[in-house]
Protein backbone atom coordinates (compact mmCIF):
# COMPACT_ATOMS: atom_id res chain seq x y z
CA UNK A 1 0.00 0.00 0.00
CA UNK A 2 3.20 2.53 0.93
CA UNK A 3 4.72 3.71 -1.90
CA UNK A 4 8.24 5.38 -2.70
CA UNK A 5 8.23 9.19 -3.92
CA UNK A 6 10.82 11.36 -4.65
CA UNK A 7 10.57 12.94 -1.00
CA UNK A 8 10.64 9.33 0.46
CA UNK A 9 8.09 6.73 1.57
CA UNK A 10 4.47 7.76 1.43
CA UNK A 11 2.11 6.25 3.33
CA UNK A 12 -1.54 6.28 3.71
CA UNK A 13 -2.68 7.66 7.00
CA UNK A 14 -6.03 7.51 8.77
CA UNK A 15 -7.03 9.76 11.56
CA UNK A 16 -10.35 8.27 13.19
CA UNK A 17 -12.43 10.49 15.56
CA UNK A 18 -14.67 9.13 18.38
CA UNK A 19 -14.92 11.75 20.60
CA UNK A 20 -17.29 14.36 21.28
CA UNK A 21 -15.46 18.20 20.33
CA UNK A 22 -15.35 19.32 23.52
CA UNK A 23 -15.35 17.61 27.56
CA UNK A 24 -12.17 15.60 26.48
CA UNK A 25 -9.04 17.03 24.53
CA UNK A 26 -8.76 13.88 22.15
CA UNK A 27 -10.44 15.89 19.19
CA UNK A 28 -8.42 18.88 19.55
CA UNK A 29 -5.34 17.33 20.13
CA UNK A 30 -5.87 15.09 17.08
CA UNK A 31 -6.30 17.57 15.04
CA UNK A 32 -3.04 19.07 16.21
CA UNK A 33 -1.31 15.67 14.51
CA UNK A 34 -3.45 16.50 11.73
CA UNK A 35 -2.31 19.48 10.95
CA UNK A 36 1.64 18.52 12.09
CA UNK A 37 1.67 15.70 10.25
CA UNK A 38 0.35 17.98 6.88
CA UNK A 39 4.24 18.82 6.64
CA UNK A 40 5.23 15.12 6.00
CA UNK A 41 3.26 15.08 2.71
CA UNK A 42 1.93 11.53 3.60
CA UNK A 43 -1.30 10.39 1.89
CA UNK A 44 -4.15 11.79 4.67
CA UNK A 45 -7.37 10.80 5.15
CA UNK A 46 -9.79 11.85 7.91
CA UNK A 47 -12.75 9.50 9.39
CA UNK A 48 -15.07 10.20 12.06
CA UNK A 49 -17.17 8.24 14.00
CA UNK A 50 -20.00 7.97 16.85
CA UNK A 51 -19.67 11.18 18.74
CA UNK A 52 -16.63 12.51 16.72
CA UNK A 53 -19.49 13.48 14.04
CA UNK A 54 -20.51 16.08 16.37
CA UNK A 55 -16.35 17.61 16.13
CA UNK A 56 -18.13 18.82 12.42
CA UNK A 57 -21.51 19.84 13.29
CA UNK A 58 -22.21 23.72 12.59
CA UNK A 59 -23.06 26.44 15.22
CA UNK A 60 -20.97 25.34 17.75
CA UNK A 61 -20.77 28.27 20.27
CA UNK A 62 -17.91 27.45 23.14
CA UNK A 63 -18.25 30.73 24.90
CA UNK A 64 -19.59 30.15 27.96
CA UNK A 65 -17.04 26.89 28.41
CA UNK A 66 -14.46 29.12 28.12
CA UNK A 67 -12.61 26.71 25.92
CA UNK A 68 -11.68 27.46 21.93
CA UNK A 69 -13.83 26.33 19.18
CA UNK A 70 -12.09 24.73 17.14
CA UNK A 71 -13.91 23.84 14.38
CA UNK A 72 -13.17 26.81 11.81
CA UNK A 73 -9.67 24.86 11.91
CA UNK A 74 -11.51 22.23 9.30
CA UNK A 75 -12.52 24.88 7.10
CA UNK A 76 -8.59 25.21 6.89
CA UNK A 77 -7.28 22.07 6.35
CA UNK A 78 -7.98 21.77 2.58
CA UNK A 79 -4.97 24.54 2.25
CA UNK A 80 -2.90 21.58 3.97
CA UNK A 81 -4.15 19.27 1.21
CA UNK A 82 -6.52 17.32 3.47
CA UNK A 83 -9.17 16.87 1.38
CA UNK A 84 -10.52 13.24 2.20
CA UNK A 85 -12.64 13.54 5.26
CA UNK A 86 -15.59 10.55 5.42
CA UNK A 87 -18.26 10.55 7.60
CA UNK A 88 -20.02 7.82 9.27
CA UNK A 89 -23.68 7.83 7.64
CA UNK A 90 -25.46 5.68 10.96
CA UNK A 91 -23.43 7.71 13.35
CA UNK A 92 -25.01 10.95 11.75
CA UNK A 93 -28.33 9.55 11.03
CA UNK A 94 -28.51 8.55 15.01
CA UNK A 95 -27.87 12.02 16.52
CA UNK A 96 -30.54 13.51 13.93
CA UNK A 97 -27.16 14.92 11.71
CA UNK A 98 -26.62 15.22 7.87
CA UNK A 99 -23.94 16.62 5.58
CA UNK A 100 -25.66 19.68 5.28
CA UNK A 101 -25.20 20.26 9.01
CA UNK A 102 -21.36 19.79 8.89
CA UNK A 103 -19.12 23.04 8.14
CA UNK A 104 -16.80 21.26 5.36
CA UNK A 105 -17.50 18.99 2.72
CA UNK A 106 -17.43 15.63 3.67
CA UNK A 107 -17.89 11.84 1.82
CA UNK A 108 -20.71 10.17 4.06
CA UNK A 109 -20.17 6.72 3.89
CA UNK A 110 -22.25 3.56 5.06
CA UNK A 111 -20.22 1.64 8.21
CA UNK A 112 -19.26 -1.32 6.11
CA UNK A 113 -17.71 1.15 3.08
CA UNK A 114 -15.94 2.86 6.43
CA UNK A 115 -14.53 -0.74 7.38
CA UNK A 116 -13.10 -0.94 3.82
CA UNK A 117 -11.63 2.46 3.83
CA UNK A 118 -9.88 1.26 7.19
CA UNK A 119 -8.70 -1.68 5.69
CA UNK A 120 -6.74 0.13 2.71
CA UNK A 121 -4.53 2.19 5.59
CA UNK A 122 -1.04 1.48 6.07
CA UNK A 123 -0.99 3.72 9.61
CA UNK A 124 -4.16 4.45 11.64
CA UNK A 125 -4.36 6.76 14.32
CA UNK A 126 -7.56 6.78 16.78
CA UNK A 127 -8.03 9.12 18.80
CA UNK B 1 9.03 -6.70 12.70
CA UNK B 2 9.87 -3.21 13.13
CA UNK B 3 6.95 -1.80 15.97
CA UNK B 4 6.04 2.30 16.86
CA UNK B 5 4.07 2.60 19.90
CA UNK B 6 1.66 5.25 20.27
CA UNK B 7 0.86 5.61 24.65
CA UNK B 8 -2.44 7.65 25.04
CA UNK B 9 -3.33 7.92 28.37
CA UNK B 10 -1.48 8.43 31.64
CA UNK B 11 -0.58 5.87 34.14
CA UNK B 12 -2.35 4.45 37.08
CA UNK B 13 -6.01 6.01 35.55
CA UNK B 14 -6.00 4.03 32.25
CA UNK B 15 -4.48 0.10 32.12
CA UNK B 16 -3.24 1.77 28.49
CA UNK B 17 0.21 2.46 29.92
CA UNK B 18 0.65 -0.78 31.14
CA UNK B 19 -0.46 -3.04 28.65
CA UNK B 20 2.11 -0.88 26.09
CA UNK B 21 4.62 -2.07 28.18
CA UNK B 22 3.66 -5.31 28.63
CA UNK B 23 3.38 -5.21 24.90
CA UNK B 24 7.23 -3.63 24.46
CA UNK B 25 8.37 -6.30 26.56
CA UNK B 26 6.74 -9.20 25.21
CA UNK B 27 8.00 -7.77 21.32
CA UNK B 28 10.87 -7.42 22.82
CA UNK B 29 11.40 -11.02 24.00
CA UNK B 30 10.46 -12.27 20.65
CA UNK B 31 13.24 -10.54 18.47
CA UNK B 32 10.89 -7.80 17.50
CA UNK B 33 12.20 -3.94 16.80
CA UNK B 34 10.45 -1.09 18.37
CA UNK B 35 11.10 1.82 16.54
CA UNK B 36 10.26 4.39 19.38
CA UNK B 37 7.67 4.80 22.00
CA UNK B 38 5.00 8.37 21.77
CA UNK B 39 3.67 9.75 24.59
CA UNK B 40 0.53 11.75 23.81
CA UNK B 41 -2.06 13.21 25.49
CA UNK B 42 -2.09 12.26 29.26
CA UNK B 43 0.21 9.84 28.01
CA UNK B 44 2.70 12.69 28.94
CA UNK B 45 2.32 11.87 32.68
CA UNK B 46 4.15 9.02 31.85
CA UNK B 47 7.18 10.76 32.23
CA UNK B 48 7.73 12.39 35.39
CA UNK B 49 9.63 11.10 37.53
CA UNK B 50 8.44 12.94 40.28
CA UNK B 51 5.57 9.96 40.80
CA UNK B 52 5.62 8.02 43.94
CA UNK B 53 3.49 5.53 44.36
CA UNK B 54 2.76 2.83 46.72
CA UNK B 55 5.02 0.37 48.51
CA UNK B 56 3.47 -2.36 47.14
CA UNK B 57 2.41 -1.03 43.49
CA UNK B 58 4.33 -1.17 40.31
CA UNK B 59 5.86 1.27 39.43
CA UNK B 60 5.15 2.66 36.02
CA UNK B 61 7.47 5.52 35.27
CA UNK B 62 10.20 3.78 36.33
CA UNK B 63 9.62 0.79 34.88
CA UNK B 64 9.54 2.60 31.23
CA UNK B 65 12.94 4.06 32.24
CA UNK B 66 14.35 0.95 33.29
CA UNK B 67 13.45 -0.85 29.95
CA UNK B 68 14.88 2.16 27.99
CA UNK B 69 18.11 1.40 29.54
CA UNK B 70 17.77 -2.00 28.77
CA UNK B 71 17.26 -2.08 25.63
CA UNK B 72 18.17 1.66 24.02
CA UNK B 73 14.23 2.68 23.37
CA UNK B 74 13.36 6.18 22.08
CA UNK B 75 11.17 7.30 24.64
CA UNK B 76 9.46 10.57 22.94
CA UNK B 77 6.89 13.01 24.91
CA UNK B 78 4.95 15.35 22.89
CA UNK B 79 6.01 18.75 23.36
CA UNK B 80 2.60 20.43 22.88
CA UNK B 81 0.97 17.88 25.31
CA UNK B 82 3.41 18.07 27.96
CA UNK B 83 3.43 22.25 27.88
CA UNK B 84 -0.05 21.62 28.47
CA UNK B 85 0.16 19.31 31.37
CA UNK B 86 3.30 20.56 33.32
CA UNK B 87 5.64 18.24 32.05
CA UNK B 88 9.40 19.69 31.68
CA UNK B 89 12.91 18.67 30.81
CA UNK B 90 15.37 21.18 31.74
CA UNK B 91 16.03 23.11 28.46
CA UNK B 92 12.11 23.47 28.64
CA UNK B 93 11.94 24.72 32.03
CA UNK B 94 14.29 27.44 31.32
CA UNK B 95 12.85 28.47 28.40
CA UNK B 96 9.43 28.56 29.72
CA UNK B 97 10.78 30.27 32.95
CA UNK B 98 10.30 27.72 35.12
CA UNK B 99 11.93 26.46 38.45
CA UNK B 100 12.06 23.20 38.17
CA UNK B 101 11.86 20.14 35.93
CA UNK B 102 10.72 16.67 35.81
CA UNK B 103 11.24 14.58 32.96
CA UNK B 104 12.39 10.95 33.93
CA UNK B 105 15.55 9.12 32.47
CA UNK B 106 15.15 7.74 28.97
CA UNK B 107 12.20 10.12 27.98
CA UNK B 108 12.82 12.93 26.23
CA UNK B 109 10.16 15.76 24.54
CA UNK B 110 10.08 16.43 21.16
CA UNK B 111 7.66 17.42 18.79
CA UNK B 112 4.48 15.53 16.66
CA UNK B 113 6.85 14.97 13.56
CA UNK B 114 8.11 12.44 15.86
CA UNK B 115 4.88 10.74 15.81
CA UNK B 116 4.45 10.83 12.38
CA UNK B 117 8.07 9.97 11.62
CA UNK B 118 7.18 6.77 13.68
CA UNK B 119 4.13 5.62 11.63
CA UNK B 120 6.15 5.90 8.03
CA UNK B 121 9.41 4.04 9.11
CA UNK B 122 7.35 1.27 11.13
CA UNK B 123 5.77 -1.70 9.90
CA UNK B 124 3.31 -1.54 12.28
CA UNK B 125 2.34 1.65 15.04
CA UNK B 126 0.41 -0.04 17.95
CA UNK B 127 -2.15 2.33 19.93
CA UNK B 128 -2.96 2.37 23.38
CA UNK B 129 -5.61 4.16 25.20
CA UNK B 130 -7.76 6.53 23.81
Amino acid sequence: MSEESAGGTVKKFLYVNRKAPYGTIYALESLEVVLIGAAFEQDVSLAFLGDGVYQLAKGQDTKSLQVKNFSPTFGALEDYDVTKLYVEEEALQARGLSAADLVVPVEVVSTQRMAEIMEGQDVILSF
Amino acid sequence: MKFSILVNEGPYTHEASDTAYQFVKAALAKGHEIFRIFFYHDGVNNGTRLTVPPQDDRNIVKRWSELAAQHKLDLVVCIAAAQRRGLMDKSEAKRNGKDADNIAPGFRISGLGQLIEAGIQADRLVVFGA
